[in-house]
């Protein structure tokens, strides 16, 4: 056994939007299998408000989030869905929560304090995200991150009164089931400081590789690769793709049915971890030295790769290399004559 | 209803809207007199993307918003395309429309279902001959219609899986077309996706065939669907708009815009590109479009800017200025945008019937909605048919180091432009202009009102409410986007 203990009541979640696009919460009503209301019902998860969902508008909302301040209302989870913007000049003014006249980073800072977790939800509010990219005249940083140093809205030292700190559900946007999931862990108190990674990615996820499952992989054995946008090649060598070093599982665990951004024929920017925003070069072209990618897979010394990419460039078959540049398969894997059993 | 003395509101926050809203009202007499509509949020997209390389628009821009990713991805793919000289092949034209249309169609089966028709389900509206109906099927997050809506637009979605990965924020959108080329195969799982999304629309919204909604085109015809039509939701819209007369609320100018929507072979959009206003129709011309920064908490105060020109240097220090969101005007007057904008344009009789009785209003906004989802869907049809798969999915062609270009395309909410400029093969300038921009705009250098500004004047308040149900009603049939609003 892990350990877990069924609860007495539901789950009490509590949704709030800053600095972000909402693509998180669009992201999470795409939840399948069950579709998403069925999933909270069944899973014993609360909603005690979300800014798209609940019918409590002004006055109802700003009753509720001051029963929760006075303790009147127990709050389980802090769900914070983008940025944090500390702008301008650390007044946090860029965001104010409407009809209250006082900054949305002022308001999770207190709520923080009194949940029993505290979640961000995407890339935003766990690191910063795209909000934080350029200039950053937002100001912008997660919860208890900026870009990948500790620190950020609620300081590095933030734990929630259950003991975690912040757990980072990071993603542009997240993967539905990346957020259901680790709400039903907490809800069986089954989700452990150990459970995360280095940048509190719950590990169910974390620990897998964008490249893991990806159907471009033979390409990517052979070093066979896509030149232009639709070719079907490896998008490593030429088009910028991280997949050999993003943590997410999102050729295994797929989105929208069928899809990932693989599939989709776009490379992967790496959108789980800090600093995705600012990779540095274009996002669709990748940096080399001396016709070498600069960003090599996870694990792999550079030596290496250079060798078993100069031998799988040689032994790349006509069929693999001709199909990496074309939209379509155009030479189908040989049919072998197969013995009657 | 009451008479009341004078007084001032501040609504907020503003839920089962897409990102931040407030609204100030002064109310007179039990109904509202002015009315100041604030984006209370500011992330400065347009200084995000300044000084990139130009390609990467297509990765920062989408992430303006969530709700209209995809919408924002094909605006700066249009911009660049404009910027590249670049012609999109048949199949990237189509694939790029199914996937606007699947994001457009999503958004209007939410809002209806998730956004709008929960007030009607309110404990104020106890008592009403409908209520009970309007409870089981809308009541937020729990009614049967709700979750039936967001099973069925998870499904659509399948569409952005198989052709752009994932959604929102799909990265396939390319100036010369699609990075994903869809096979045979794709194209008849993509039909049976879509056919069992009208088949939802026929069993759950309308309860009856989209053709019976392609046929509407009179008031007569509503009328009819009120009294004697299928059971469905849209019927009990009719019966719940026709009992509380939300033809009479939320009337703006009379005047509306559209960029027009989804691009086709011969050069024409599905949804025809141009104005309608005071009954009048004319041509779009983006050159007459301009933003004011009066009432912004933007610098440049003084004058109107075009976009190429534009500027975004947050100042909250004026007083005066009350949002993040500047005030578009086109040759200097406000414009409402939106499926209605569309489909006046367009020419549709229906809704052109129903706006030269009544004008703009919640009704007229939500009917032009859910005919435009039904007219959408029949579209994607066509289309998944057009497609062929052996054909060309994508051109490519060198970025020009000095070029401007403006990206003119719709979102679900209206008319969303782009307008970009390349210098030294950088982002030199990089202006946005969203449909809620348009709708929710601040006053302008007159002094004028924005489109919702004046769509709130003259809605009934009740005594003792603190955040006016009529005012409900009214923001939210704009299906706002605050997010986009301030980029």
């Amino acid at each position: 056994m892990n350990g877990q203990t069924l609860r007495e009541r539901p789950l009490s979640v509590l949704w709030l939007q800053s600095g972000g696009c909402g693509g998180c919460t669009m992201s999470l009503l795409c939840a399948e299998a069950p579709d998403l209301m069925t999933l909270f019902g069944t899973a014993g998860i609360h909603l005690l408000w979300h800014p798209s969902l609940s019918e409590e508008t002004g006055a109802e909302a700003l009753d509720l989030f001051e029963r929760i301040l006075s303790g009147a209302e127990p709050l389980d989870v802090l769900c914070v869905e983008g940025s944090l913007l500390r702008g301008p000049n650390g007044t946090g003014r860029f965001h104010v929560l409407a009809g209250t006249g006082r900054p949305t980073i002022d308001w999770v800072r207190d709520l923080a304090a009194v949940a029993g977790t505290v979640l961000a939800v995407g890339t935003c509010a766990a690191y910063g995200g795209i909000t934080a990219a350029g200039e950053n005249i937002a100001d912008a940083c997660g919860l208890q991150y900026e870009g990948t140093l500790r620190g950020g809205a609620l300081g590095g030292e933030f734990r929630a009164r259950d003991g975690l700190p912040v757990v980072n559900v990071a993603g542009c946007p997240t993967h539905p089931n990346w957020v259901t999931e680790t709400l039903m862990l907490l809800a069986e108190n089954a989700l452990k400081a150990e459970d995360l990674d280095l940048y509190q990615r719950p590990r169910f996820y974390a620990d897998h590789l964008v490249h893991h499952g990806c159907p471009r992989n033979e390409y990517y054995e052979y070093k066979a690769s896509a030149e232009k946008p639709s070719d079907l090649g490896c998008l490593m060598e030429h088009l910028g793709c991280l997949g050999t070093q993003a943590h997410a599982d999102c050729n295994t665990r797929l989105w929208n049915g069928e899809g990932s951004c693989t599939r989709g024929g776009s490379a992967c920017i790496n959108c789980t971890a800090p600093g995705f925003e600012e990779p540095g070069h274009p996002f669709q072209q990748t940096p080399k030295f001396a016709g070498i990618p600069i960003g090599l897979p996870t694990d792999m010394p550079k030596a290496w790769f250079v060798a078993l990419a100069s031998l799988a460039k040689a032994a790349t078959p006509d069929r693999v290399r001709r199909n990496a540049a074309a939209d379509r398969i155009v030479v189908p894997p040989t049919v072998r004559p197969t013995r009657k059993g | 209803m009451s008479e009341e003395p004078k007084r001032r509101l501040i609504v907020g926050p503003f839920n089962r809207v897409e990102g931040d809203l407030e609204v100030k009202l002064e109310i007179d007499g039990g109904r509202v007199s002015a009315a100041y509509v604030n984006s209370p949020l500011f992330r400065g997209f347009e200084r995000i993307l300044e000084g990139r390389d130009p390609m990467d628009a297509l990765v920062v821009a989408p992430r303006i918003c969530g709700i209209c990713s995809v919408s924002q991805s094909h605006a700066a793919a249009l911009a660049l395309a404009g910027v590249m000289g670049v012609e999109i092949p048949r199949n990237g034209m189509l694939a790029t429309n199914l996937m606007m249309a699947t994001e457009n169609a999503a958004d209007h089966l939410t809002h209806f279902h998730l956004f709008f028709m929960p007030d009607f389900a309110r404990p104020a509206y106890e008592g009403r001959s409908w209520f009970e109906r309007a409870e089981a099927r809308f009541k937020a997050a729990q009614g049967s219609a709700v979750r039936g809506a967001t099973a069925a637009r998870a499904e659509l979605f399948h569409v952005l899986g198989i052709l752009g990965g994932k959604w929102p924020h799909t990265l396939t959108l390319q100036p010369g077309g699609v990075t994903r080329a869809a096979d045979a195969r794709d194209r008849v799982r993509l039909l049976a996706t879509v056919g069992a999304f009208r088949r939802f629309l026929e069993d759950s919204l309308f309860g009856a065939p989209l053709d019976r909604i392609l046929e509407l085109a009179a008031p007569e015809d509503l009328e009819r669907w009120r009294l004697s039509g299928p059971a469905g939701d849209f019927r009990l819209f009719l019966e719940v708009a026709e009992d509380l007369r939300l033809a009479h609320l939320g009337r703006a100018y009379g005047r509306f815009l559209s960029h027009g929507a989804y691009p086709e072979t011969d050069g024409g959009h599905l949804y025809r590109r141009g104005t309608f206003a005071d009954g009048r129709d004319a041509a779009f011309d983006a050159d007459q479009v301009t933003e004011h920064h009066r009432f912004s908490r933007m610098a440049g105060r003084e004058r109107p800017h075009p976009p190429f020109a534009g500027s975004t240097v947050p100042d909250g220090a004026d007083e005066e200025g009350y949002s993040w969101c500047k005030a578009p005007r086109l040759a200097g007057l406000p414009y409402e945008t939106g499926a209605i904008a569309r489909q006046l344009v367009d020419g549709h009789p229906l809704i052109r019937a129903l706006v030269a009785q009544d004008g703009g209003s919640v009704y007229s906004r939500v009917v032009a909605r859910l005919l435009e989802l039904a007219r959408t869907v029949r579209a994607m049809e066509g289309w998944l048919r057009a497609i062929e798969p052996n054909g060309p999915w994508c051109a490519t062609v060198e970025m020009p180091d000095n070029a401007q270009a403006v990206g003119l395309t719709e979102a679900a909410r209206g008319a969303l432009g782009h307008w970009l400029r390349v210098e030294r093969g950088r982002i030199a300038g990089y202006q946005i202009i969203a449909p809620t921009t348009w709708n929710f705009s601040p006053r302008d250098l007159d002094g004028v009102p924005g489109p919702l500004e004046q769509a709130l004047v003259g809605a009934p308040v009740q005594e003792g409410e603190r955040t006016p149900l009529s005012v409900q009603h009214i923001v939210r049939s704009f299906d706002p986007c605050m997010v986009c609003t301030v980029h």
